[in-house]
C-alpha cells in the first residue's frame, strides 16, 4: 500500500473517535434537559456545570480530530 | 463573474497563512509584525474603544456600558461560584482572557479577517499563562500542601494511589486540552465555512444544472454562520470557565 493512501485511511479511522464523544455529548444534554424539565427552577444554576461537562467531553472528540489533521498534513 | 474566484476557491487552509507586514529580526528570533499581530492589535483597540465608550459612569447606562456591566457580572458570578471570595483577586486575569478571546473569535468571523485563535501557538500561550498562574499561586500560597491536588481528600485508601495517578495525568494534560479545544474549534469551523463556500462557487462556475444546485451549499454556509458565532462565544466562555475551575485548585487544593 502506498504511504499516502495509508495516511488517509488512518485519518478516517481516527475520526471514529468522534463517535464516542458524540454519544457522550448526547448523554450530557439529554440528562440536562430531563432534569431541567422535571425541576425548571433549578435548571439555571446547573448551566455552568452543563457547559463544563460539555467542554470536557468535547475535548476528547477534538483530540481525535487533531490526530486526523496531524495524519493528513504531516 | 470571475472577480471572487481566485481569492475564495483556493485551498481551505490558505486563510490561516501568516504574511509578514513589517520585518523585524533579532538574532535568530523572527519578531516580524504579521497579519496575526495586526489582528491582535485590532482586537485590543476594539476592546479599548468599548471600555472608553462605557467609562462615563452614567447612572442610566447606555448600550456599551450596560453590555460591559453585564459581562462584568457574568464573569464575576462565575469566578465567585467556583473559587469563592478569595479567587476574586484573579478577576482581572479571567476577564481579560474572556474578553480577548471573545473579540479575537468574533473579529475572525468577519470575512477576509484573520482569526488569531486558529493558530495553536496563540491558544497554547494563553493556556500556559493560566497554568503557570495556577502553579505559581498554588505554591506561593499553600507551599508544600499544594501537592494535595494530586492526593485528594475523601477517597478510600485502597484506590487512592490509582486516583492520584489519574490526577497527575489529568493535571499535566490540562494545558494541552485547554489550548487544543479552542484552536481546533476555530480551525475546524473556519475550514468548514471555506469548504462550503468553495463548493458553492465551483458549482456556480460549472454552469447549467450544477449552477442551480449551488444554492444548497450556499444555504448551508448561511446556516453555519450563526452556529460559528455561537461556537465563538461558547469557546470563550468555556476557556474562562475552565480557568476558574483550575484556579480553584490553586486556591484550595485537594477539595473537589
Amino acid at each position: 500500500m502506498e504511504a499516502e493512501a495509508a495516511k488517509y485511511i488512518g485519518a478516517g479511522i481516527a475520526c471514529l473517535g468522534m463517535a464516542g464523544a458524540s454519544i457522550g455529548l448526547g448523554n450530557i444534554f439529554s440528562s440536562y434537559l430531563e432534569g431541567a424539565l422535571r425541576n425548571p427552577s433549578a435548571a439555571q444554576g446547573q448551566f455552568s456545570n452543563l457547559i463544563f461537562g460539555f467542554a470536557v467531553t468535547e475535548a476528547l472528540g477534538i483530540f481525535s480530530f487533531a490526530v486526523a489533521l496531524i495524519m493528513m498534513f504531516t | 463573474m470571475n472577480i471572487g474566484l481566485p481569492i475564495v476557491a483556493k485551498d481551505p487552509t490558505a486563510q490561516f497563512e501568516l504574511h509578514t507586514l513589517a520585518e523585524l529580526k533579532i538574532g535568530n528570533f523572527d519578531l516580524s509584525f504579521t497579519n496575526s499581530s495586526l489582528m491582535m492589535v485590532v482586537s485590543i483597540l476594539c476592546v479599548c474603544l468599548w471600555f472608553l465608550l462605557s467609562s462615563k459612569r452614567q447612572l442610566i447606562p447606555g448600550r456599551a456600558q450596560s453590555v460591559l456591566e453585564m459581562s462584568y457580572e457574568f464573569i464575576a458570578d462565575m469566578l465567585k461560584s467556583s473559587t469563592g471570595k478569595e479567587g476574586m483577586r484573579f478577576f482581572p486575569l479571567v476577564f481579560t482572557i474572556f474578553i480577548f478571546i471573545l473579540f479575537a473569535n468574533m473579529l475572525g468571523m468577519i470575512p477576509f479577517f484573520f482569526t488569531i485563535t486558529s493558530h495553536i501557538i496563540v491558544t497554547f500561550a494563553l493556556a500556559m499563562v493560566v497554568m503557570l498562574t495556577v502553579i505559581g499561586y498554588g505554591i506561593w500560597k499553600n507551599g508544600f500542601t499544594f501537592l494535595k491536588v494530586f492526593w485528594p481528600d475523601g477517597i478510600p485508601m485502597a484506590i487512592k494511589p490509582f486516583v492520584s495517578l489519574l490526577e497527575i495525568i489529568s493535571f499535566f494534560s490540562r494545558p494541552i486540552s485547554l489550548s487544543v479545544r479552542l484552536w481546533a474549534n476555530m480551525f475546524a469551523g473556519h475550514i468548514l465555512l471555506k469548504l462550503f463556500a468553495g463548493f458553492a462557487i465551483s458549482m456556480f462556475a460549472a454552469g447549467g444544472l450544477l449552477a442551480a444546485g449551488s444554492i444548497v451549499p450556499f444555504t448551508l454556509t448561511l446556516a453555519l454562520m450563526p452556529l460559528e458565532f455561537l461556537v465563538s462565544f461558547v469557546q470563550a466562555y468555556v476557556f474562562a470557565l475552565l480557568t476558574c475551575v483550575y484556579l480553584s485548585d490553586a486556591v484550595s487544593p485537594g477539595h473537589h
